[in-house]
């Protein structure tokens, strides 16, 4: 890649820093430019939060119509998968996604309800009380 | 408390790390050159292993491993620490921080509060620098950042034990000695070798036939998985591919830098070709992951469109095939 040729189109990242790239100059040696963002990349990126922004839609009907516990949706919201979600909450995760289940997590304790609320940040009533609109 | 510290930006953060604690202890070092001893270029595929709901690809090795070779090859002695216990890791980094010592960390990246939204995934193998504390807030150094910056306490313990594929479980590090002589020659003859002897490697899983078997996929994914999730899957190589210089094109292009800067130090007008070809080869990279995002916006004439890029993956995988073996011989 020559100089002039590393892409300056509008990535996020340009938000909080330009990133540094190798390229070529004219004398043919190796400089270092910043860039602004590549469209490439933001396509990828953007095609991966869509689909986030997609399964957390599916989670939030699901959780309105009663199939599933507040927990899937908030699992989604902070991009977490079941593995992640049980490591962070250190409760295994065939049990965790047993408390997907709507009718067993009203029957979770205060105490593994604090787990998962201090996990995603917010209070036990927050979690316990969540209402999809 | 603050330890002077130089800021320098870099292409990708563990090479940063590196360069800028070298560079700390009156050693100048350039990104390229620590990239090239610790043998960074590499591609690897976990099929099985599945990231963010895709497989893994990586162009990279396992985080810490570009460290551990470029100190072993050179003779430095850095220390490692993982811990069970928060409070231990943020008592034992205070100190060293007293000692006036810079403490390089690895880090997961959903949780860094000066990222912005879309770069926040459960990403465990960053690397950072804390190079000082003042009224509880940790003072960072970020090689991807153009600036310098801070956490408090809470958000560097929520990073430093981050949780998911490769937890940091706290890893700290930072340079215990470090030598008065070096062998550059030794180190990039090795370095060269270990990234040749990587890439060439006769596993279906590493190196260039880990790019062919991921072709060889792209084929039949459309039909095996549907179109949706093979390009969610397509998305995901680009974006390990390209992203803050973790991988394919940005590795290649730092590579070619290292590769100059080895023909100056060893006097070996071959390697200089050689950056030239692997400048080239980053720029097929680069027009690779242009044509995969082409895909997103167009969405006719599918199956031809996964076998032209099937068809590039290959000619790439058979273009570094011949070029290492090149390589290994001109060192």
């Amino acid at each position: 890649m020559k100089k002039e040729q590393v892409p300056q189109d509008n990535g996020s990242l340009s938000k909080v820093a330009q990133e540094i790239c190798y390229a070529v100059d004219e004398n043919g040696n190796y400089t270092t430019v910043q860039s602004s963002g590549w469209e490439v990349k933001s396509v990828a990126l953007d095609e991966s939060i869509r689909l986030i922004q997609e399964r957390v839609e599916e989670k939030k009907q699901e959780v309105k119509a009663g199939k599933l516990s507040p927990l899937a949706y908030f699992m989604e919201v902070h991009r977490m998968d079941l593995q992640i979600l049980a490591a962070y909450v250190g409760i295994h995760r065939w049990f965790v996604k047993r408390h997907f289940n709507p009718k067993r997590f009203r029957k979770l304790s205060e105490k593994t309800l604090k787990k998962y609320a201090d996990v995603f940040e917010i209070s036990v009533e927050e979690l316990k009380n969540f209402k999809p609109n | 408390m603050q330890i002077d510290f130089q800021h320098r930006q870099s292409a990708h953060c563990e090479n940063g790390v590196i360069s800028n604690l070298m560079n700390h202890q009156g050693v100048k070092v350039s990104e390229p050159l620590v990239f090239g001893i610790g043998a960074g270029l590499f591609f690897v595929y976990l099929p099985f292993l599945k990231v963010n709901f895709a497989p893994g690809f990586s162009y990279r090795p396992m985080p810490g491993f570009i460290f551990r070779r470029f100190a072993k090859q050179l003779g430095i002695k850095v220390i490692h620490k993982k811990f069970s216990s928060t409070e231990e890791a943020q008592k034992i980094l205070d100190q060293k921080l007293k000692e006036g010592i810079p403490v390089g960390l690895q880090v997961g990246v959903y949780n860094l509060t000066y990222f912005p939204d879309e770069y926040r995934f459960h990403f465990n193998a960053h690397n950072l620098v804390v190079y000082g504390k003042e009224n509880d807030r940790y003072l960072i150094s970020d090689p991807v950042m153009d600036t310098t910056t801070s956490l408090t306490e809470k958000e560097l313990e929520k990073v430093r034990f981050a949780k998911g594929a490769l937890p940091p479980k706290g890893h700290l590090y930072y340079l215990e000695t470090v030598p008065t002589q070096y062998d550059w020659e030794q180190a990039i003859k090795k370095g060269i070798k270990k990234t040749c002897n990587d890439m060439l490697a006769p596993v279906p899983i590493v190196g260039v036939n880990a790019m062919k078997w991921v072709a060889k996929s792209i084929k039949k994914w459309p039909k095996k998985i549907g179109v949706k999730k093979t390009n969610h899957y397509l998305g995901q190589l680009i974006r390990m591919q390209e992203e803050i210089g973790t991988g394919g094109g940005g590795f290649r292009f730092i590579y070619a830098a290292f590769l100059e800067e080895a023909s100056q130090i060893l006097n070996n007008p071959k390697l200089k070709e050689l950056s030239k070809e692997m400048t080239e080869i980053g720029d097929e990279w680069r027009d690779f992951a242009l044509n995969i995002s082409r895909v997103y916006k167009n969405r006719s004439d599918q199956e031809k469109v996964y076998e032209k890029l099937s068809d590039q993956l290959m000619g790439l995988a058979e273009r570094e095939k011949k070029f290492f073996k090149t390589l290994k011989n001109a060192v």
